[in-house]
């Protein structure tokens, strides 16, 4: 790792002040790519203003069905949160399976979101809940807010405050597992609301990250059950293909994991 | 002494130290004065080398040193060689290449080293590293041994055309050819065995300790034989003369083979050390051991095998390529050759078996021995093809098997081993009973009613261990003796220690060989210690791989014991006034049989020591060194059975069961010898399931250099095995000892493919099968 000062914000606007004022500041969450990477040098910011210690990151409000969940809040905090539970389990069930627990003790939602990787699990759960990315400066829709690999609608020195979003009627997340790195190969998080609205967001299978899959949504729409993604089509060639897995192999993922999500929520 | 003898499952010693951080390895040494190394690595997979610039780097902050291959060279320091000769089958010696601790002319894989920076912290060196500028004309590469041998491809060493290092045979050609023309029934079958990366959990480590006072070198390293570094690096690196080298492997945290080879870095880190005036510590982090620790396997062999009408093996012809890397490493040439092609017998007889094995240049790392060595590969390349044999004959493969055991011994093979002693079909019995072997059609019924596609597969393996008769390996090609020595000093309050020439990285000689001496003297084993991993306490010795520590190693202590029980026995006759012959030693006493008189185990010691009352002409004294040479390998096998759920959706393995069933004659400690088999299973399944070393093909850059890439096992992938043995004491070795380090590994690959490709019904799967092949070859299957 390059030399980095590190600085600890209190508030909001500290931490855009920090990061504003440094030559090339980065902010941290909980580190589970950044600190990584810098350690392969692969990054070399010259501060970084950690964000995990702004009271207005932290905590989990649920109000009826309205969802707030802080940016700073780690996985472990969304996947034992009973009250978050309560009305929405499948956002529990995601958290709980992502990484290990020591990456579910340090890594945030925040943390994940801004990142975007292509295989990470919450970009589909925020895609497929219609949620809000609330930043320092807007909300932004989730279908706006990932615009491609590693990429997202965020401008320079704007950091992710909360998520919000309504707590679906059903929903689940079903992922397959890269046999290495144990990132989601695939990952198909459905969701349908009280007003009928169907979501199927797709992580870890697309060329260009996070997408939706209008075929099997207008399927399942028509009748929720697994049975009805027999037979709907998914396109290899809008996804991502490496060592680990052909397009082809994960087009058939993409469906067998949403028959899994729907079969489960 | 049952409870801590030979057979007793004793609580390993060394575990109090290793679970609660005091293990003390080399990167925790820390001398005065110490600074730190980073090496810089070719980026390119073969390139020439127009110049090294270091004019930056060397005015870095905190920089001490940058130091280049011209120098090493200047300074004498010998290039790597291998140390086994093969020659081809027209008479030739095999082609080696130069490999030169640091490269200045041409590199020929991701990593290969170029120089060496030596700072006052970690993070400058590796600073001043990145600042050295290194001008490479980029060669092409070729990663892939079948088609390095094609004509046109990139030729990586002249001594090598065609980067062909050796064509060798072993067996009769043209009786084996006689016998497939004559076949009832010949199965064909072409097999790959992937590349595998060592992993273990303590990466490579050196440091390098040159005293200009006494123009003495001292070697902290991660070696599995610390002897044979200080032996190598003094008669053919030129680092240092053997007097005036200390080479010290403290606790060593796993080796699997790959830290028997002496790296570029020891050599390096030693010389560098004299040169800048400062001693020299490097440690590799995980990536840097994917790059530059020797892999294992890499072969692709086609294979006939012959049956007459009554499915009895009539002929067995084996084509190997094996994938050497960019250099020869140490054993390099040993394990695609005589630790492979002289199983292909595995445990049936077979009358006639040729097997031609060409070793390839690559640009890739060095490949050399990995948990198994050789034997692995022999054993996929028998059990998948008898397998295959069998479903294409329509016969079990339980039956196929048993119709062609070898059943009396000793046997000779047509490729050298003398199997000395085994029962192949006991294990193959407790392994079906064991897996309800005879079950397994209702519950592959009862899986496909769930949508599950339910297979079972066996594996009967053989391997050689021990490591073995040092003449026979001598007049093979290696180039040293393969026995092994040990000293057992009595002190004079009766405490022991026992210097060993074997090396424990995670084996548990502390508690195994205290074992032994506990029960032959019946002195508490916490009153032995155990001594080895460094050159200047322990004798020559020549170290742990090959699963000789326990039949060559114990064997060499035993021989020690002998000598001092021998002595012990004519004082303590002297002392009670009895006849030598007359004492026995029992509970960490001597006695004289048939009477009440006794000296306990420490009075004894205490004589030896004041010399006050000897027989007439006795040294003072209670110490024995004993060197011992096996007079054979020896031959553990068994069967192995594994049971498995595919899921067609997405081609996910389940182990549903795995049974082993071995013999690994006499067993010092049950469960130890459990946990070694653990191990090995869990890295045979993760070769079947899970690893493979990628190197990009078209520009040699290695794809799975970490672990987001590279699968490792991991508990969760593994179900529990059932375990048993079923032994037949070797014969040729005092405590009647198999190996058992390396069986698991061995044994299991074969029977997880063999169960995978039964339950998906193509047998056209390469290892690892990995969902998404597994998915493809169900799809094309249907």
């Amino acid at each position: 790792m390059y030399a980095t000062n590190y600085h600890r914000a209190s508030s909001v606007q500290d931490a855009v002040k920090l990061q504003a004022g440094a030559d090339e500041g980065k902010y941290l969450s909980g580190g589970m790519t950044l600190i990584a990477t810098m350690k392969q040098r692969l990054a070399s910011p010259s501060d970084l203003v950690d964000l995990r210690h702004i009271p207005d990151l932290k905590g989990i409000s649920v109000n009826g069905k309205s969802v707030r969940i802080g940016a700073a809040v780690t996985h472990f905090d969304v996947a034992s949160s009973a009250e978050l539970k309560a009305v929405c389990p499948a956002i529990c069930d995601l958290a709980h399976h992502i990484g290990d627990p020591h990456v579910r003790h340090m890594g945030t939602i925040g943390g994940s979101v801004a990142n975007n990787d292509p295989a990470a699990d919450y970009p589909a759960a925020l895609l497929a809940l219609d949620a809000i990315v609330v930043t320092n400066a807007r909300g932004i829709k989730a279908a706006e807010f990932f615009t491609g690999l590693f990429e997202t609608a965020l401008e320079e020195g704007e950091m992710i405050v909360a998520i919000t979003f309504d707590a679906p009627q059903r929903a689940a997340y079903a992922k397959f597992r890269n046999p290495a790195s144990r990132y989601a190969m695939t990952g198909v998080f459905v969701a349908r609301r009280d007003n009928g609205d169907v979501r199927v967001a797709v992580t870890g299978a697309g060329a260009d990250g996070v997408f939706r899959h209008s075929g099997m949504e207008a399927a399942l729409a028509a009748n929720w059950s697994p049975d009805a993604l027999a037979g709907i089509a998914v396109n290899p060639s809008d996804l991502m293909a490496d060592i680990h897995a052909s397009s082809e192999y994960r087009a058939n993922l993409v469906k067998v994991m949403a028959k899994r999500a729907v079969a489960a929520s | 002494m049952g409870v801590e003898g030979i057979g007793a499952s004793v609580a390993r010693k060394e575990d109090k130290r290793f679970l609660t951080g005091k293990g003390r390895y080399t990167d925790d040494m820390s001398v005065p004065g110490m600074k730190y190394a980073f090496f810089v690595r070719s980026p390119y997979a073969h390139a020439k080398i127009k110049s090294i610039d270091m004019s930056a780097a060397k005015d870095m902050p905190g920089v001490i040193g940058i130091l280049e291959g011209k120098q090493l060279q200047a300074d004498a320091i010998g290039n790597i060689i291998c140390g086994w000769m093969i020659h081809s089958k027209d008479g030739s010696p095999m082609n080696m290449g130069v490999w030169r601790p640091l490269a200045h002319e041409t590199v020929r894989y991701v990593g290969d080293a170029v120089a060496i920076v030596v700072a006052d912290s970690l993070g400058e060196a590796r600073d001043a590293a990145e600042a050295v500028v290194v001008d490479y004309d980029v060669l092409p590469a070729v990663t892939e041994a079948v088609k390095a041998l094609e004509a046109g491809q990139p030729q990586l060493h002249p001594e090598a055309p065609n980067n062909l290092i050796f064509d060798w045979q072993i067996g009769d050609g043209a009786a084996t050819d006689k016998a497939i023309a004559e076949a009832a029934h010949v199965t064909e079958i072409t097999l790959r065995n992937n590349r595998l990366a060592p992993n273990p959990m303590e990466p490579r480590a050196t440091l390098g300790i040159y005293d200009s006072a006494e123009d003495h070198y001292t070697c902290y390293t991660t070696s599995q034989n610390p002897h044979v570094a200080r032996l190598v690096m003094s008669a053919f690196y030129n680092v240092a003369p053997e007097n005036k080298l200390r080479v010290i492997a403290p606790d060593v945290g796993g080796g699997f083979g790959s830290k028997i080879y002496i790296y570029p870095e020891e050599i390096v880190c030693l010389w560098a050390s004299k040169k800048t005036g400062v001693p020299v510590k490097w440690t590799c982090d995980r990536t840097e051991a994917f790059l530059t620790d020797a892999h294992g396997r890499d072969h692709v062999s086609t294979v006939k095998m012959a049956f007459d009408k009554d499915n009895r093996i009539i002929g067995l012809k084996v084509d190997t390529i094996a994938n050497l890397g960019a250099y020869m490493s140490l054993f390099s040439s040993a394990v695609p050759t005589y630790l492979y092609a002289t199983l292909l017998s595995g445990q049936y007889a077979i009358p006639a078996i040729h097997a031609n094995v060409r070793t390839v240049y690559t640009n890739t790392v060095p490949v050399d021995a990995y948990r198994g060595a050789g034997r692995p590969e022999a054993t996929y390349l028998l059990e998948r093809t008898m397998e295959t044999a069998a479903r294409e004959l329509g016969v079990s493969p339980a039956e196929l098997r048993r119709q062609n055991f070898v059943r009396t011994f000793p046997y000779q093979t047509p490729v050298i081993m003398n199997y000395d002693a085994g029962d192949y079909e006991a294990s193959l019995e407790a392994a079906m009973a064991s897996a309800d072997w005879n079950g397994f059609a209702a519950r592959k019924a009862e899986a496909a009613r769930r949508g599950k596609k339910r297979g079972i597969g066996m594996s009967c393996y053989i391997e050689a261990c021990g490591i073995a008769p040092s003449a026979a390996v001598g007049s093979l090609g290696a180039g040293v003796g393969l026995w092994e020595s040990a000293e057992v000093r009595v002190n004079a309050v009766g405490t022991i220690e026992v210097m060993t020439g074997s090396h424990s990285h995670g084996q548990g000689h502390e508690t195994t060989f205290a074992q032994l001496v506990a029960d032959r003297l019946g002195v508490p084993i916490d009153s032995v210690n155990i001594v080895h991993g460094d050159t200047d306490k322990v004798q020559m010795g020549m170290g742990t791989y090959g699963s000789r520590s326990g039949a060559v190693g114990m064997s060499a202590v035993v021989k020690a014991l002998d000598k001092v029980e021998a002595k012990a026995k004519k004082i303590a006759a002297h002392l009670m006034e009895a006849d030598e012959s007359d004492i026995v030693i029992e509970n960490g006493e001597l006695k004289v049989a048939g009477t009440d008189k006794t000296l306990p185990w420490f009075q004894v010691a205490l004589a030896a020591y004041t010399a006050h009352n000897l027989p007439a002409g006795m040294e003072p004294g209670l110490k024995e060194g004993a060197f011992y040479d096996p007079s054979n390998f020896t031959f553990p096998a068994g069967c192995y059975i594994c049971e498995v759920e595919v899921d067609p959706e997405t081609g996910v393995t389940d182990i549903i069961q795995f049974v082993a069933a071995d013999d690994f004659g006499n067993i010092i400690n049950p469960m130890i010898v459990e946990g070694q088999v653990h191990g090995g299973i869990a890295q045979g399944i993760g070769q079947a399931l899970l690893e493979n070393v990628h190197y990009d093909p078209q520009n040699g850059q290695l794809i799975t250099a970490s672990y987001m890439d590279y699968a490792m096992p991991r508990a969760d992938d593994l179900p529990s095995f059932k375990l048993s043995h079923q032994n037949t004491p070797c014969p040729s070795n005092p405590l009647g000892i198999k190996g058992c380090g390396e069986a698991g590994a061995i044994g299991s690959p074969p029977a997880l493919m063999n169960a995978i490709t039964d339950a998906i019904g193509n047998n056209s799967l390469t290892m690892p099968a990995t969902p998404q092949k597994v998915w493809a070859a169900l799809n094309a299957a249907n």
